[in-house]
């Protein structure tokens, strides 16, 4: 007789710990084939609701670590998911329907992804900040900042490499973040997750949740705790709605078409510029 | 009343695998030198040897470089840039993982206290290269247009007082860059080095595009004036650094030096005093003095001159001169013979010409090269205690009354490497640093580094800068010196 | 040093103190926390940190029994090892006093004094007249050290002369009979110039020692809070040939953060405060792990709470 697997159960990630979701909903997944998978959670606007909470409350300590400690985090969190590549590859496998070959290709991308925006972290002021020679005795000087809380609706396919994309450049320059994961490929997301669990991320400084997009673009629109969001993974119809609902605090809202560019970490800071008087 | 004596607590070598011979390093494994000339490693805190070491003459070097170019145009000039940074995040974290290694292998080679070692350069090191292994697939964002392209093969020199610090300065953005390198360490300080070479080993990184030759000055020639070398990287004394620039004259090679200096530090009246007198201490008796930028000559505001001094020597009389691998010790060894009988001679000139010498009672060992930490007040300008480099704990006093004195004063020498200033009032710290002529300004801190920060000096300091986006540069075409 | 303590001659002193910059001043307390502190002298640094034991009990829930417990631990604080030496104090509330006296005089422990909090301890908001009371209720009772609160409201809202005032009218009230800790609470001050000038006005008034902290509020007895008040001491005895002591309290729970405190003391205001007569720390939990690394050092193993007490 073939030995019996133990099956995996797929919980939400928010302030560094796997709660089920508080609605206790859940939704079915099943592969390219339509063979069942697994029953991922179906988060709710509380479960949305308590990331936010944790996220903030990360902010402050994620934003003030040292650039160099943030690439070490992001680098770490590569470091573990080359560890878990073959787990990695065998989800996107089962859910996105491609070869065996084409998910560890895929993996493989997703973790030098990863790399990449590790080193943008104590890069980002090289490229957006600057020394101006005001016309007077000051000494004039704009830094990027991060902002806060952002949200992110991740795309489809390919899931882990959207998924990076979004979360590598929202978290470099210390924001923390509210994921969305693509409502049809979550287990990625999950699976992320808990390497993010076991790389010496701050808990609340990336939360995941999984469920059913359309409902809460409306309450992330709304939150008016989050700051701005990465809408990268909404229809037009639902990046719509949540502009609408987002201007109430004016958050910031960009969607972006190349995984690789360091516009999705200029996105997501503050320019602050100060002035200070030289003289005796 | 009872003295809280420290007892002895000292950093155990038996972390480190130490050999009695060390070879060369070249083209990815260690190679006798092919004359079979060797030379002594001394521990300068008991001036007893530590091990045989290689030295590489033109021969040798001649097998580096072409080593390096061999790598260069087989492997790594070919390589995609995101495969060159991950190399040289494994050589970070590597650096991470046997930190403790390294630090006590820097303070028996170099003299300096394992708290130093420990908590500053293998820190830093590593650091330097998880910094720019991150650069290596963004050049396109240094500022120096789409795809800039490497030099080529590089020469780099470096010297004994920071031995694994200034070779990640140098190796790291070099690689990022995507040139191969041979590297000399200095004569005295080895050790480190030939370790870092294992690291190479462990991370996989192709043969050829780091070699190390170990030998003295007359090895760092060859390299200097090897014609399939595009670019030397020389940090030393302003002599020699002099010398390179007469060398290369005539040749294509594009040259960066990192030399002396005699900086000021300047200490206002609205200073935060208690932490100005730790500036002051750290800025001169880090690392024994052996330090480009050093601190070394104090500029303190005439009316608050007599309260600095005071707590200036009650703070000396803490620091604890002793044996380096002991956690608790300040103080360490003077790198060598050489060094020690230049300061004593430098700082005997200071009693001829009329300073007075003041140091800190201290009991010094019986063995080894030693020099107890001293401050000379009464110093004018003329004295050569005032204008050249010792390079050792010795601090030279001078006063001033005007925010326009002191900055004349502290610009008043051929050197531009670094100065600090010290005052809580911004806008008098931005007008003093606006002012001063030199590449690195610590206000109200001192003997800060990163490797995001660029650093080198104007003037007689040296050409060009290391750390950040600036000192990318230099081992880019296109970048300047 | 000044002599007109009129609040405008108070106010322009504590104007031409010198800055503290914080990163600087972190940076020499992370230095000093960096001593290694072994054999030989691990051992001595236990012993003298027992001796500076304030033991402390300030809850609400306080009875004469946990009181009576507490100074039996204070007298003996290893029932197996008479050579542990007794705490520096012990510290309650006034209206324990009484009880805490009599017991320590009917065990043996005539020589450990009663501390009592005072003047509206821990927040200091009540009238002058109630914080007199609270010392005199104390004093009667046979507390030979008195630690007061300062009014942070008033330091705050720029009122020095008042702060002064309170403290030296505290000092007057204890005369001879016993000494006055002035306790700044640096947790509410903030910033380290505001520990320096707190530390000047406690010294200027006639404390006899300075004060981190209630307990009651963190931050604590910070190490470069402790740093800047060392400072503060030890400038004031060059100044004037006065030695005022200083009390960490809050935070220091192992045997560690105990010893950290022992090197600051060293390196800054220097030995002659190393001893119970110029250097205390308030604690509780703090006894049992100076204990339990006490017996590492005799036995040569790890130890286990199991062979400390309670209380």
């Amino acid at each position: 007789m073939n030995r019996i697997d133990v099956m995996k159960t797929y919980k939400l990630y928010i302030n560094g710990a796997f709660p089920r979701s508080e609605s206790g909903r859940v939704y079915e997944l099943k592969d390219a084939k339509g063979a069942f998978i697994a029953n991922p959670c179906w988060a709710s606007r509380k479960d949305l609701r308590d990331s936010v909470v944790a996220a903030r409350a990360a902010f402050s300590g994620w934003s003030k670590a040292t650039a160099y400690n943030r690439g070490q985090v992001l680098y770490r969190i590569a470091e573990v998911m080359q560890g878990r590549a073959s787990q990695f590859a065998d989800e996107i496998e089962a859910q996105e329907g491609i070869t065996t070959k084409q998910a560890l290709v895929q993996v493989e991308e997703s973790i030098d992804l990863m790399v990449w925006y590790a080193g943008w972290t104590d890069k980002i002021s090289s490229l957006s900040g600057a020394n101006n020679p005001v016309a007077g005795s000051f000494y004039n000087f704009t830094i990027p900042e991060a902002i806060g809380v952002v949200g992110a609706f991740i795309e489809g396919k390919p899931s882990l490499i959207s998924l990076i994309a979004s979360v590598g450049s929202i978290i470099a320059s210390g924001n923390t973040a509210v994921v969305i994961a693509s409502e049809k490929f979550p287990l990625t997301a999950i699976t992320f997750a808990e390497v993010c669990a076991t790389s010496d991320v701050p808990a609340g400084v990336i939360n995941i949740l999984t469920g059913k997009t359309p409902e809460l673009v409306g309450w992330m629109g709304s939150h008016m705790d989050v700051d701005a969001v990465d809408a990268s993974g909404l229809s037009s119809k639902q990046l719509t709605e949540l502009k609408i609902a987002g201007a109430d605090n004016l958050k910031r809202i960009h969607s972006f078409k190349s995984v690789k560019s360091p516009d999705r970490i200029l996105a997501f800071v503050e320019h602050k510029t100060v002035w200070q008087t030289i003289g005796v | 009343m009872t003295e809280f004596e420290y007892a002895p607590a000292l950093e155990s070598t038996s972390i480190l695998n130490l050999q009695s011979d060390y070879k060369l390093f070249i083209n990815g494994t260690y190679t006798a030198a092919k004359a079979g000339k060797r030379f002594t490693t001394v521990n300068p805190s008991t001036g007893e040897a530590i091990a045989s070491i290689s030295y590489a003459e033109l021969d040798d070097v001649n097998s580096a470089v072409a080593a390096a170019r061999a790598a260069y145009t087989k492997v790594w000039g070919k390589m995609p840039a995101a495969e060159r940074g991950k190399y040289l995040f494994r050589i970070a974290r590597l650096l991470q993982e046997r930190a403790r290694e390294f630090a006590v292998l820097e303070t028996l080679d170099n003299g300096k206290p394992i708290r130093e070692s420990r908590d500053t350069d293998i820190p830093l090191a590593a650091a330097h290269f998880f910094y720019h292994a991150g650069w290596a697939d963004k050049l396109d964002y240094a500022g120096l247009g789409t795809n800039p392209k490497p030099l080529g093969v590089v020469g780099q020199i470096i010297p004994w007082n920071f031995p694994l610090l200034m070779l990640a300065w140098k190796v790291a953005p070099a690689l990022a860059a995507g040139n191969t390198v041979v590297l000399k360490p200095a004569e005295t300080t080895p050790l480190t080095a030939l370790l870092f070479a294992e690291v190479c080993q462990q991370a996989g990184l192709p043969a050829g595009v780091v070699n190390i030759v170990t030998g003295d000055g007359v090895t760092g020639s060859y390299l200097v004036n090897h014609p399939d070398v595009d670019k030397i990287a020389f940090t030393g004394s302003t002599a020699v650094g002099k010398a390179i620039a007469r060398a290369v004259a005539d040749t294509k090679k594009s040259v960066t030096l990192e030399l002396g200096g005699k900086a000021a530090n300047i200490v206002y009246d609205d200073a935060a005093i208690d932490e100005a007198v730790e500036g002051i201490v750290n800025g001169i008796f880090f690392n024994q003095g052996h330090v480009c930028c050093a601190g070394s000559r104090l500029l303190v505001q005439e009316n608050v001159q007599d309260e600095v001094i005071e707590k200036l020597k009650r703070r000396m009389a803490l620091i604890r001169v002793g044996n380096p691998l002991d956690k608790n010790t300040d103080l360490g060894a003077i790198n060598s013979a050489e060094q020690l009988a230049r300061i004593t001679e430098l700082t005997n000139t200071g009693d001829a010409e009329g300073a007075e010498r003041w140091s800190a009672p201290c009991d010094l060992p019986s063995k080894g090269y030693w020099y107890a930490p001293t401050i000379f007040t009464g110093v004018s300008q003329t004295h050569r205690i005032a204008r050249e480099e010792i390079f050792g704990p010795v601090l030279s006093v001078l006063t001033f009354r005007t925010p326009a004195e002191a900055v004349e004063k502290a610009n008043n020498t051929p050197y531009g490497l670094s100065a600090g200033v010290w005052s809580e009032k911004g806008s008098k710290v931005l007008w003093t640093a606006s002012k001063l002529r030199a590449g690195v300004i610590w206000t109200n801190t001192f003997n800060k580094f990163d490797p995001t920060s660029p650093f080198g000096g104007f003037k007689e300091s040296g050409w060009g800068r290391e750390g950040g986006r600036h000192g990318l540069a230099a081992y880019l075409k296109g970048g300047k010196n | 040093m000044i002599t007109d303590f009129s609040e405008s001659s108070l106010k322009n002193f504590l104007k031409t103190l010198p800055p503290v910059d914080q990163v600087g001043a972190e940076a020499r307390a992370a230095m000093l926390a960096t001593r290694s502190i072994k054999t030989a002298s691990k051992t001595w640094a236990i012993d003298t940190a027992i001796s500076m034991v304030d033991l402390t009990t300030l809850e609400g829930a306080d009875t004469p029994g946990k009181v009576r417990a507490l100074c039996a631990k204070a007298v003996r604080p290893d029932a197996t090892d008479p050579s542990v030496p007794s705490v520096g104090a012990v510290c309650v509330y006034n209206d324990m006093v009484k009880i805490a006296r009599e017991h320590l005089d009917s065990i043996g422990g005539k020589h450990v004094p009663v501390a009592a909090v005072s003047t509206a301890f821990p927040s200091g908001r009540a009238s002058f007249a109630v914080k007199r009371q609270d010392t005199l209720d104390a004093l009667e009772n046979g507390a030979a050290e008195i630690d007061m609160v300062i009014d942070r409201g008033a330091f705050l809202s720029g009122r020095i002369g008042e702060v002064f005032d309170e403290i030296r009218a505290i000092k007057d009230l204890c005369g001879n009979k016993a000494h006055l800790k002035v306790i700044l609470e640096t947790g509410e001050l903030v910033t380290l110039d505001n520990v320096r000038k707190a530390s000047y006005l406690g010294m200027l008034a006639g404390g006899d020692f300075i004060k981190t902290s209630t307990g009651k509020v963190a931050p604590a007895a910070t190490a470069p809070v402790v740093l800047v008040m060392l400072e503060a001491v030890r400038d004031f005895h060059a100044a004037t040939g006065k030695r005022i002591g200083v009390k960490p309290a809050g935070g220091i729970r192992t045997t560690k953060d105990a010893i950290k405190q022992l090197v600051l003391v060293n390196e800054t205001a220097g030995p002659e405060w190393l001893n119970p007569q110029m250097f205390r720390i308030g604690a509780s939990a703090l006894l049992n792990d100076l204990l339990l690394q006490r017996m590492k050092m005799r036995d040569g193993h790890y130890a286990s709470p199991q062979y400390v007490t309670l209380d």
